[in-house]
């Protein structure tokens, strides 16, 4: 493509047919956690 | 949904529902806001024209001609066909299953210390009294928590505990006591502890390095920035600031930390609104590289409290931030703030990003007495103790709510870009700026799509 550059993403679409496994590691959207925050995550499933 | 934006001379446009996130040049830019917009293909063609044709973009020799907006176009129909632009929400529907999940407990805050040595001002805890309650939790409270999680947590393996306050570390013994009781366990029981410690630092000793670089998978460090910028909140119980005796407490623990997780934790408020000389101070002059400073939350009539005028001052400074943190790693020496950190190719599945934090599900709070909260920022609140750890969870009304509020409960997040990369933000945040955990606390968005924005920006700059 000549005028859009794409990154590669995770395919959230696909992710709603084979996530949802939960090991991934528990959120805190407060300021107080930083240990744990949603956008940062990595997925715990090596499979998705 | 589309989001775009333009920083540091990068066009970025995010698909929000696939994830996708495009570069583009200005040409696209503006055809994707013009069909963004619902303008048809000749109407945005015929814009595009007026605006493009016969001229030189910025550092190019070749004027735009008209094959190169049908070259843009057959771009944006490529990226649609493949699920990357313009695509709908199709994940409405699965929010609404949230409510009758089985859910698993895979997560406590111990708060196993309702006291503190140092008495911060802007503390959310009170100085880990909250609401009255003080006290250390005893290693049989603590034990039967940790029996409470095993037997909640179903079939998931990775169990989290925090330990937490007040001061944890003023109630070390129990701690080890704890790691101790779990270690002996989690292999009986298929399960796998990973402990995290938020300190103060005041109470770090040799052991206590020892024990936590052994044991816990992370260690949270609160340090404010500058001497003179900690010293401000952070002070002892005599009203002595704490900066000279935690940071080579800190430096020493980090150093034997070698390289595990670890983040120095700051806060800024209305007084230090240049809070990047903060996160410089603790990179530059202090040697640590894995950095958090996250906005005060106060009441707006606390004169620390941040301000609609200190909001473009924060935004530059996130953006200012963005950028060296982008020269820093080119010169092979990078730090990490943690807001900045995502992982594009492998985060977290639309489940998680619908559902949110888990408290009062996944995630529960448990104070030195043993009663149960939906989370840690709830333990000021009597009216959302949701049982103890003997009798388990009796107001199952809590765990509904909580298990429904996700990102499509909130009606202000229904037009909202980031609403899969926050799931809908804090729960006690909402509750205290608008009286309703499905409210949302507008100043936090804020920060949040300005810091988002950075994010992504430094991610795209990183990779080409």
């Amino acid at each position: 493509m000549k005028h859009i550059q794409t990154l590669d993403t995770r395919d959230m679409a696909k992710s709603a047919v084979n996530g949802g496994c939960g090991e991934c590691q528990t959120s805190c959207q407060s300021a107080c956690k930083t240990s744990c925050g949603i956008a940062n995550q990595a997925c715990e499933n090596s499979e998705e | 949904m589309i989001h775009q934006y333009k920083l540091n001379g990068s066009n970025i446009v995010l698909d929000v529902y696939s994830g996708s996130i495009h570069l583009t040049d200005d040409l696209a830019y503006d055809a994707i806001a013009y069909l963004d917009e619902g303008k048809s293909r000749e109407e945005a063609a015929a814009l595009l024209k007026e605006a493009y044709v016969g001229k030189c973009p910025p550092g190019e020799s070749a004027p735009v001609a008209e094959q190169d907006i049908a070259d843009t176009f057959s771009d944006i129909d490529e990226l649609t066909a493949a699920g990357k632009l313009f695509t709908e929400d199709v994940y409405s529907d699965k929010a609404f299953d949230l409510k009758q999940r089985t859910t698993v407990i895979k997560a406590l805050c111990l708060l196993v210390a309702h006291t503190c040595n140092l008495n911060c001002s802007y503390c959310f805890a009170a100085q880990g009294k909250f609401q009255g309650q003080q006290g250390l939790m005893s290693f049989e409270t603590g034990k039967r928590a940790l029996d409470f999680l095993v037997e909640h947590s179903g079939m998931r393996r990775n169990l989290e505990v925090d330990f937490f306050g007040g001061e944890p570390l003023v109630n070390f013994e129990v701690c080890k006591e704890l790691v101790a009781y779990a270690r002996s366990i989690e292999k009986e029981k298929n399960k796998n502890f990973r402990f995290t410690l938020t300190t103060n630092g005041i109470g770090i000793t040799d052991e206590v390095i020892d024990w936590a670089n052994r044991e816990c998978h992370n260690v949270v460090l609160s340090l404010d920035g500058r001497k003179e910028v900690n010293d401000r909140f952070r002070k002892d119980l005599a009203g002595n600031g704490s900066y000279d005796r935690i940071v080579p407490k800190f430096q020493e623990f980090v150093r034997r930390r070698c390289g595990q997780g670890y983040y120095m934790r700051g806060t800024f408020s209305h007084y230090n609104t240049d809070f990047t000389n903060d996160i410089f101070h603790m990179a530059d002059d202090l040697g640590f590289a894995e950095l958090s400073m996250e906005p005060v939350v106060a009441s707006p009539d606390d004169p620390c409290a941040l301000t609609r005028e200190d909001l473009p001052v924060l935004f530059e400074q996130y953006e200012i931030l963005a950028r060296d943190m982008l020269r820093r790693r080119q010169e092979g020496k990078p730090i990490t703030f943690y807001h900045y950190m995502m992982d594009l190719s492998h985060g977290p599945c639309i489940y998680k990003r619908i559902a949110g934090c888990g408290s009062g599900t996944e995630y529960l709070a448990v104070t030195a007495q043993g009663d149960l909260y939906p989370c840690h920022q709830f333990v000021n609140d009597p009216e959302y103790r949701m049982g103890d750890i003997w009798n388990g969870v009796t107001r199952t009304d809590i765990r509904d709510e909580f298990k429904l509020c996700n990102v499509y409960a909130r009606p202000d997040c229904k037009d909202c870009w980031a609403r899969l990369y926050c799931s809908g933000g804090c729960a006690a945040n909402a509750l205290h700026a608008t009286g309703s955990i499905l409210g949302t606390y507008e100043y936090g968005c804020e920060l949040f799509r300005k810091r988002m924005e950075c994010a992504i920006w430094l991610k795209a700059a990183e990779r080409t």
